[in-house]
C-alpha cells in the first residue's frame, strides 16, 4: 500500500483530568474520503483540532505528505496544504464573501509582501475566488459583506474559502452543522463532487451523508478509535454496534 | 478586541460612498487654504498652529496604522516622536544639519526602536500589549532624562533649523508649513496604497479574525510587526518635523500622557479611518489651543467632553459628520 | 555601599513596595475581575491625600483626617462607578482607557484648581515624628516605619478577606472567569461595586498614608499608576497575592537600582561611562524586568486565569 497522505501515530491530549484524545493511531491515504464519526464529546473536534495545529498534541506524532507536522503552527500547516473547516463559522465578517476568498487565494500564491497595488482588484486573486464561490453557488453574493450573510451561506463560504486553498488534505469539521435539509443536500452533492479530486477527513453527524460519502469510516469513542474500515465494515462491526450505534438510538 | 471598528470602506468595493470619498479632498484642501487665515494678522502664530496640526496629524495616522487597522493598541507612541525629535537635535547639536539625512536618521532610528520593542511587545495580546507598549514608551522617556550631553530633563535647543541642499527652506514658517503638508499628504497615501495591498488585506483580516487567518496560511507576526515599524517611522517623522519647528526637543516629547493624546486623536476621528486620525489631529490640537486660550484649565472642560464621547458617540468625530453609527 | 546603606535603601524599597501594592491590589482586581482598564486609579491615590490634607486643616487631628480620607475616597469610587464606569464594563479596552483618561485630566485639573499647583504636605503626628535606631549608624523614621507595617497589615487583611469570605470567593472566582459567576445567579453589578469601591478606598488609603513624608500635588499619582501597572502585569492580572509579590519586588528593584546601579556599573565600566549609564538604567530597570517577564511568562508570576 502506498504512503498514507496522513499518518496520526498515538496521537494524545488532555485538559486537566480528562483525557480528550486517547492514543489515537490513524492513516489516511491519498484521495480517500474518511469520514470520523462518534457520539458527542468523543473527541472529534479536538482531534481535528490537533491536526491542524489549533493546539499541540501532548504526546503522538502527525506525519502528513512525508514530512513530521506534529510542532507546526496552524498557519505553517495550511501552507502545507493540510486545511480545515470550522464547526462554529470562522470567517472575516467585515470583508465580503469575495475578499474572503481571495485572501485564501493570495496566502496560496505566496506573496503577501506588496505594498502597493489595490489587492481588491487583482484579477489573478479574484478569478480563483470567484471561481470557488461559484462552486458553491455563491457568485450573486460575492459583492456581500461576508457578516451579512445567511447561516447556509456562511458555512458554503467556509467551504469555499477553504477550496480556495487547493488543499491536499481538506478537514471539514461539521460542514452540514446547523444547515437545513435542502442545504445539506446540497453540500453533499459538492462533496461528492470534490471526491478523488482532494483527500478529505469528515466530521460529520449526519450519518446518511457518511454512510453515503464515505470510502472509509473511523469511529472515535472516548477519545480511542474503536474501528476503522469501508461503510459496511463499520455497520457491521459488534464494538462499533454497542459502543456507539447503541448509544445513539 | 471587540466593538468599536469601522470597515475598512475605502477599500471595499462594496461600500464606497460618495460622501466619504470626498472627506479626504475636502480636508486637505481647507488645510492648504487654512494659512489665508494668516491675512487678518497673526500670520506666524496661525502658520505655528496649522504646522502643528499637521505633525501631530502625521503621528496619528501612522498609529490609525498600526490601532485602527491592525487592532495593535500601543500605548507607548510617544516615544517614537520623541527619538525622531532627539535624531533631529543630536545630529544638529553635533553640527549636522542637513534636512535629508536628519530624515533619513529620524526613520531609521525610530523604525529599529519599533522593530525591536515590537518583536517583544507582538509576542503578548490585548491589554499585555497595551502594559508592554506602556512600558517600552517609558523606557525610551527615561533614557532622554538621562541624556546629560543633550540637555537631560530640560531638553536641548536645536541651534537651527535643518537645511535642504544646502537652502535654509524651513526659516520661512509658510515654506515649513507647506512642507509638512506634503509630508502628511505623502504619508497619507502611502498609507491608503498600504491598506489596500496585499499586505494590508492580511493585516486588516488578521485584527478580525486571527484564527481564520492561520487557518488559511497567515502567521500574522511578520504582517504585525512590519506595521508597527512603520507605523512607529511615521511617527518618528512627526518628531523630527515637531522638533525642527519648535527648535527644542526634551523628554516631554514622550510622556505616557502624550501617548494617550495620539490614542485620543484617533479613536476621536473614528477607527480605522486614516481621514479620521487627521480629522482627530486637527480637532484635537485646536481645540486644546482654543480652550486654553478661554482657560488655563481647560483640561476641566476636555477630560469631560472625553467620557462623553466615549459613552455616547461611539463613531468618533467621522461618524459624527457622515451620520454613520455603529456599536 | 555600607551595610547602613544597603539597609535603609532596602526599607525604603519595602515602603515604595507597600504603597505600590495598596494601589496595585485595587487595580489588579478591577482589571481581573471586571477586566476593566482603569487609568484613573492614580487619581484616586492623589485624591486621598488631598482629603486627607484637607480633613487635618478641619479636623486637626491625624487619625480623623486618616478616617475621613478612607470614606471621602470610598465615595469618590462609588460616585466614579455609578456615574461612568458601570456603562463601560464589557466595552473596548481602548473605550475604557479613552474614558479613564478624560477622568484623569479632570480631576488632576480640578485638583490644581482648588488646591493650586504648589505642593501641599501634611504634617506629621507627633508620636510618629522621631526616628528609631534599627542598628548602630541606623537610624530610620518611625512613620516610615509604620508605613510599611501599615500596608503588609493591609495586605494580610486583604488576603483573609480575598480567601477567607464569600464576598473574597466570588472576587476570586470572577477574576477566573467572570461569566461563570454571572451564570451561577450572583449579582455581579454588585460585586463589582464593591470590588471597585474597596479599590479606590485603598489607593486613597495610600494618598492619604504618604501625605506626610511626599510632596502632595495634583500630578502625583500619574507615575504611581504606570508603576502600579508594571506591578500587576508582572504579578498577573487579578491576582492579590502577585500583586502583593511584584509591589515588593518593583519597589525594591527600582529604589535599590536607583542607589546602586552606578556603583555596580563601575564594576565593568569606567567610572565616567558608569555615571552616564548608571541614571538611564536604573529609571528602566523595573521596565526591563517587566518585558523580561511578560516575554517568559506571560501571563504573570502568578496567573489568576486557568
Amino acid at each position: 500500500m502506498a504512503e498514507p497522505l496522513l499518518a496520526l501515530d498515538r496521537v494524545t491530549k488532555s485538559f486537566g483530568a480528562l483525557r480528550v484524545t486517547d492514543e489515537v493511531s490513524l492513516d489516511i491515504s491519498k484521495g480517500e474520503l474518511h469520514a470520523l464519526i462518534g457520539p458527542n464529546g468523543a473527541g472529534k473536534t479536538s482531534l481535528i483540532n490537533q491536526l491542524s495545529g489549533s493546539f499541540a498534541s501532548d504526546s503522538g506524532r502527525i506525519v502528513f505528505d512525508g514530512e513530521d507536522v506534529t510542532d507546526l503552527p496552524m498557519h505553517a500547516r495550511a501552507r502545507r496544504g493540510l486545511v480545515r473547516s470550522f464547526q462554529v463559522t470562522s470567517i472575516l465578517p467585515r470583508f465580503t464573501a469575495l475578499e474572503n476568498v481571495a485572501l485564501a487565494a493570495q496566502s496560496r500564491f505566496g506573496s503577501s509582501a506588496r505594498f502597493f497595488g489595490n489587492a481588491a482588484r487583482e484579477s489573478r486573486l479574484n478569478e480563483g475566488a470567484m471561481e470557488a464561490l461559484a462552486e458553491l453557488g455563491l457568485a450573486e453574493r460575492a459583492h456581500r459583506f461576508a457578516g451579512t450573510l445567511s447561516h447556509g451561506e456562511k458555512r458554503r463560504l467556509e467551504l469555499a474559502i477553504a477550496l480556495a486553498l487547493q488543499p491536499k488534505l481538506l478537514l471539514l469539521d461539521e460542514p452540514m452543522a446547523g444547515a437545513g435539509a435542502s442545504e445539506s443536500e446540497a453540500l453533499v452533492g459538492t462533496l461528492s463532487a470534490l471526491k478523488g479530486g482532494c483527500t478529505i477527513l469528515l466530521v460529520e453527524h449526519d450519518m446518511q451523508a457518511v454512510f453515503a460519502l464515505a470510502d472509509r469510516i473511523s469511529v472515535l469513542v472516548n477519545g480511542g478509535v474503536i474501528a476503522t474500515g469501508t461503510p459496511d465494515e463499520v455497520r457491521s462491526d459488534a464494538q462499533v454496534r454497542s459502543a456507539y450505534l447503541g448509544e445513539a438510538g | 478586541m471587540r466593538g468599536i471598528a469601522v470597515p475598512m470602506d475605502s477599500t471595499s468595493p462594496t461600500a464606497t460612498e460618495p460622501s466619504r470619498a470626498l472627506v479626504p479632498v475636502l480636508l486637505f484642501a481647507a488645510l492648504a487654504l487654512a494659512p489665508l487665515l494668516g491675512a487678518f494678522g497673526a500670520e506666524r502664530y496661525v502658520l505655528a498652529l496649522l504646522t502643528r496640526c499637521a505633525i501631530f496629524a502625521i503621528a496619528a495616522l501612522g498609529l490609525d496604522l498600526a490601532l485602527g487597522c491592525g487592532g495593535l493598541v500601543s500605548f507607548g507612541h510617544a516615544a517614537f516622536i520623541g527619538i525622531g525629535g532627539y535624531a533631529a537635535g543630536i545630529l544638529t547639536a553635533n553640527g549636522i544639519d542637513d534636512g535629508i539625512l536628519l530624515l533619513f536618521v529620524a526613520l531609521a532610528a525610530s523604525g529599529l526602536f519599533a522593530l525591536a520593542t515590537g518583536a517583544i511587545s507582538l509576542k503578548t495580546r490585548g491589554v499585555h500589549f497595551i502594559m508592554i507598549t506602556l512600558a517600552f514608551g517609558q523606557m525610551a522617556y527615561f533614557v532622554a532624562n538621562s541624556l546629560k550631553a543633550y540637555g537631560g530633563d530640560d531638553g536641548l535647543t536645536l541651534a537651527n533649523r535643518a537645511s535642504f541642499f544646502g537652502h535654509d527652506l524651513l526659516a520661512d514658517n509658510r515654506a515649513f508649513y507647506y512642507l509638512s503638508l506634503a509630508m502628511l499628504l505623502a504619508v497619507y497615501l502611502f498609507a491608503r496604497a498600504v491598506l489596500r495591498s496585499r499586505f494590508g488585506r492580511v493585516l486588516r483580516g488578521a485584527k478580525e479574525n486571527e484564527t481564520r487567518m492561520a487557518a488559511i496560511g497567515f502567521n500574522p507576526y511578520p504582517f504585525r510587526l512590519t506595521a508597527y515599524v512603520i507605523s512607529g517611522m511615521m511617527a518618528g517623522v512627526a518628531g523630527f518635523l515637531l522638533a525642527e519647528q519648535s527648535e527644542f526637543v526634551s523628554p516631554a516629547f514622550m510622556t505616557w500622557q502624550r501617548s494617550g493624546d495620539l490614542i485620543i486623536m484617533v479613536m476621536l476621528g473614528g477607527m480605522a479611518s486614516l481621514d479620521g486620525a487627521i480629522l482627530g489631529a486637527v480637532f484635537v490640537v485646536l481645540t486644546e489651543e482654543l480652550l486654553s486660550g478661554f482657560t488655563e484649565h481647560w483640561r476641566v472642560i476636555f477630560g469631560p467632553f472625553l467620557v462623553l464621547v466615549v459613552l455616547f458617540a461611539r463613531g468618533g468625530l467621522l461618524g459624527i459628520l457622515t451620520g454613520r453609527r455603529h456599536g | 555601599m555600607s551595610t547602613a546603606l544597603l539597609a535603609v535603601q532596602t526599607l525604603n524599597g519595602l515602603q515604595l513596595g507597600v504603597i505600590l501594592f495598596l494601589i496595585a491590589a485595587g487595580l489588579t482586581l478591577v482589571f481581573g475581575v471586571m477586566d476593566f482598564i482603569n487609568l484613573a486609579h492614580g487619581v484616586q491615590y492623589m485624591l486621598g491625600a488631598y482629603f486627607a490634607v484637607t480633613a487635618y486643616g478641619l479636623t486637626q487631628s491625624f487619625p480623623l483626617a486618616l478616617a475621613l480620607a478612607i470614606g471621602a475616597s470610598l465615595l469618590v469610587g462609588l460616585i466614579l462607578e455609578a456615574a461612568i464606569f458601570r456603562h463601560l464594563y464589557g466595552r473596548d479596552h481602548l473605550d475604557q482607557v479613552l474614558a479613564t483618561f478624560g477622568i484623569i485630566l479632570f480631576l488632576n485639573e480640578a485638583a490644581r484648581m482648588t488646591f493650586g499647583a504648589n505642593a501641599l504636605s501634611l504634617s506629621m503626628p507627633d508620636a510618629l515624628s522621631g526616628s528609631l535606631r534599627l542598628m548602630p549608624g541606623l537610624l530610620y523614621p518611625v512613620y516610615r516605619l509604620v508605613v510599611i507595617g501599615a500596608g503588609i497589615g493591609v495586605g494580610v487583611l486583604l488576603y483573609v478577606l480575598v480567601n477567607h469570605t464569600r464576598v473574597g470567593m466570588l472576587v476570586r472566582a470572577g477574576a477566573s472567569n467572570a461569566p461563570m459567576v454571572s451564570a451561577l445567579g450572583v449579582d455581579i453589578g454588585r460585586l463589582f461595586m464593591i470590588v471597585f469601591g474597596v479599590g479606590a478606598m485603598l489607593a486613597g488609603f495610600a494618598g492619604a498614608l504618604v501625605a506626610p513624608i511626599f510632596a502632595v500635588e495634583p500630578n502625583m499619582g500619574d507615575n504611581l499608576l504606570i508603576l502600579a501597572f508594571v506591578v500587576i502585569v508582572i504579578g498577573g492580572i487579578g491576582s492579590v497575592r502577585g500583586a502583593f509579590v511584584a509591589s515588593l519586588l518593583v519597589g525594591l528593584v527600582d529604589t535599590l537600582g536607583r542607589s546602586f546601579a552606578s556603583d555596580v556599573l563601575r564594576g565593568v565600566l569606567s567610572s565616567s561611562a558608569a555615571n552616564q549609564a548608571g541614571p538611564a538604567l536604573a529609571s528602566t530597570l523595573i521596565y526591563v524586568l517587566m518585558a523580561a517577564v511578560l516575554f517568559f511568562k506571560p501571563a504573570g508570576l502568578f496567573p489568576a486565569r486557568a
